[in-house]
């Protein structure tokens, strides 16, 4: 009877239940977790030093929220430079011409091996250094001189620490999201005609982007914070802004607590872009595009009411 | 008539390792030749010498009467430009063994990224002849499917049809078969022998000595970086000349 051809044919078997297996040990873990959080959030609103109605008052005042517009400016900038400058950077590390991909090495061992802390201040002074920039022949005739405090504005010089910086990083990992991309790709592209730039620029990296976009994400956020350095060069930005009060009114907690509770908005804005951008570059390379949090949350819905209607 | 693929001589070694050392053959136009030979004896190497994606280090190699990777002039040989290389290259279709499919592209998309790159060929002319070729290999309804959404037989079929956009005057196929499961491989086989049907200049690195005996013309043994020998695959398969081809063919019939 115990021929494999008997199962198609034979009635659905009983359906199983078992007593599941008991987990005491989440039990505990939720005791203790649950009370550390209670603590937590007792202390907050019960230690009258926090002082919350400071916080809500400077929240959106108008000194935090231009802070708080440059600190978005800067890390935009300084991520747009990043990205470009690095992807340009890793294509010439891989050049065949060892002039192009050596200065790409040396570019990024100087910037990435020198404190982001420092760049920003040292392009902030640059118009200390070359208080006059100009256009025209090297070493020869100069057409046009530029006042380097007008041309480089304080603004423009934290951007350009930020930026310059980054680049160096993005170009490591828009290298490693190239290396990524198996050689038989650029074979096939090559072997229909295409030329390397084309073959760089459609075939590549479109894959490099799967590998590349996480770290990324990362960095942007990373960036979002980074950007309070700018402060030491006494650019104003979401931490500067919000240290300049509390030294104006001598409390320094509550100011910290608005700055904090602004970087964490943004950087959670960051993630659910990163989400989607994440999901967005995963054609292809799943079967299934990866379900959004709605989605999941319908999905789960959807299955309680089926388990429960069961 | 020239010859599509003429090899005189063709040398190619990877530092020490010399992996074709003199290989002297001919394609004629419309031909279609089967090349066999143990793993390691040169036979993909030299298909990949053929659209330059390897050098040679000696030897002359040309395409329908004109050099592969070089220009000549007087008695003095000069390097084609990338540019000259892949405009040849555009001319020659490839198949490979892993597929390659462009994997963040539909099946269509693969198939009309060349001819719009390379070509500039307008893009709804190149969408119906995609659709077309897409029919003729069997996959009408997959056009818009991502390469990971189909089997093997399905990608190697959509490389095929991709290759043949560029109406290439010479197909070369680098052990299509080889990455199948076995029920896949007669889909792939049927679509390369409407290609040979239809006049197409082929040539196949393969181990599916069924295909060599009804769709080729010619057979080529390789071992050890050179033609052992050649003659009409029916004749070859069942009468070799050679000791180290009959030894092959013991191995693999």
């Amino acid at each position: 009877m115990v021929s494999g051809t008997e199962v198609a044919g034979s009635a659905a078997p009983e359906r199983i239940t078992a007593v599941p297996v008991r987990h005491p040990g989440r039990w505990v873990s939720v005791a203790v977790l649950a009370l550390l959080a209670a603590m937590l959030v007792h202390t907050l609103f019960s230690n009258p030093a926090w002082r919350w109605g400071l916080v809500k008052k400077y929240f959106t005042t108008g000194t935090v929220m231009h802070g708080l517009v440059a600190t978005l400016e800067l890390t935009a900038l300084a991520m747009v430079i990043g990205v470009v400058l690095g992807t340009v950077l890793a294509v010439m590390r891989l050049s065949p011409n060892p002039v192009v991909s050596g200065s790409a090495w040396s570019y990024v061992w100087f910037f990435r091996g020198t404190p982001v802390l420092v760049q920003i201040v040292f392009w902030s002074f640059i118009a200390a250094l070359y208080p006059n920039l100009s256009l025209g022949i090297p070493f020869g005739h100069e057409f046009v001189i530029f006042d380097s405090n007008k041309l480089i504005p304080l603004f423009v010089g934290v951007v350009l620490g930020l930026g310059l910086n980054e680049a160096a990083y993005m170009a490591e990992i828009v290298r490693a999201g190239i290396l990524s991309v198996e050689h038989g790709q650029t074979e096939a592209a090559s072997a229909l005609g295409m030329r390397r730039l084309d073959i760089m620029r459609r075939i590549i990296l479109p894959q490099a982007m799967r590998v590349v976009i996480p770290p990324t994400g990362n960095e942007t956020i990373s960036m979002l914070k980074t950007t309070s350095l700018a402060s030491v060069a006494s650019f104003v930005e979401l931490y500067k802004a919000t240290s300049d009060i509390s030294s104006s009114i001598f409390r320094p907690i509550p100011l910290l607590m608005v700055a904090s509770i602004w970087y964490l908005i943004f950087t959670s804005v960051l993630s659910v872009i990163q989400y989607y951008i994440e999901r967005h570059y995963a054609r292809g390379s799943s079967r299934e595009l990866p379900p959004t949090p709605m989605q999941k949350l319908r999905a789960q819905f959807v299955q309680r009411r089926d388990e429960s209607s069961a | 008539m020239t010859p599509m693929v003429k090899a005189e001589s063709v040398q190619k070694s990877y530092g020490r390792l010399e992996v074709l050392r003199g290989v002297t053959l001919e394609v004629a136009a419309g031909e279609v030749m089967c090349i066999i030979g143990p793993s390691g004896s040169g036979k993909s190497t030299f298909l990949r010498c053929i659209n330059h994606l390897e050098k040679i280090n000696g030897g002359r190699l040309s395409v329908d009467g004109e050099l592969v990777g070089y220009r000549q002039q007087g008695d003095k040989l000069y390097e084609l430009r990338e540019r000259e290389v892949a405009a040849k290259r555009a001319e020659i279709g490839m198949v490979f063994q892993q597929f390659n499919l462009f994997p963040h592209m539909t099946a269509v998309q693969n198939i009309i990224e060349a001819p719009m790159r390379v070509k500039h060929e307008d893009r709804s002319e190149v969408s119906v002849r995609a659709r077309d070729l897409l029919e003729l290999v069997g996959l009408a309804d997959k056009g818009d499917a991502y390469p990971r959404q189909l089997s093997g037989g399905q990608q190697q079929r959509v490389a095929i049809a991709r290759a043949l956009a560029m109406r290439p005057k010479l197909m070369l196929f680098d052990e299509p078969t080889s990455a199948l499961d076995p029920e896949l491989v007669g889909d792939v086989l049927d679509v390369m022998r409407k290609l040979a049907l239809e006049g197409m200049t082929m040539v196949v690195v393969t181990h599916e000595m069924g295909f060599a005996r009804e769709a080729g013309d010619s057979l080529v043994f390789f071992d050890e970086g050179v033609v052992v020998e050649r003659g009409n695959p029916r004749d070859m398969i069942a009468d070799p000349q050679h000791e180290r081809t009959k030894a092959f063919l013991s191995k693999v019939l």
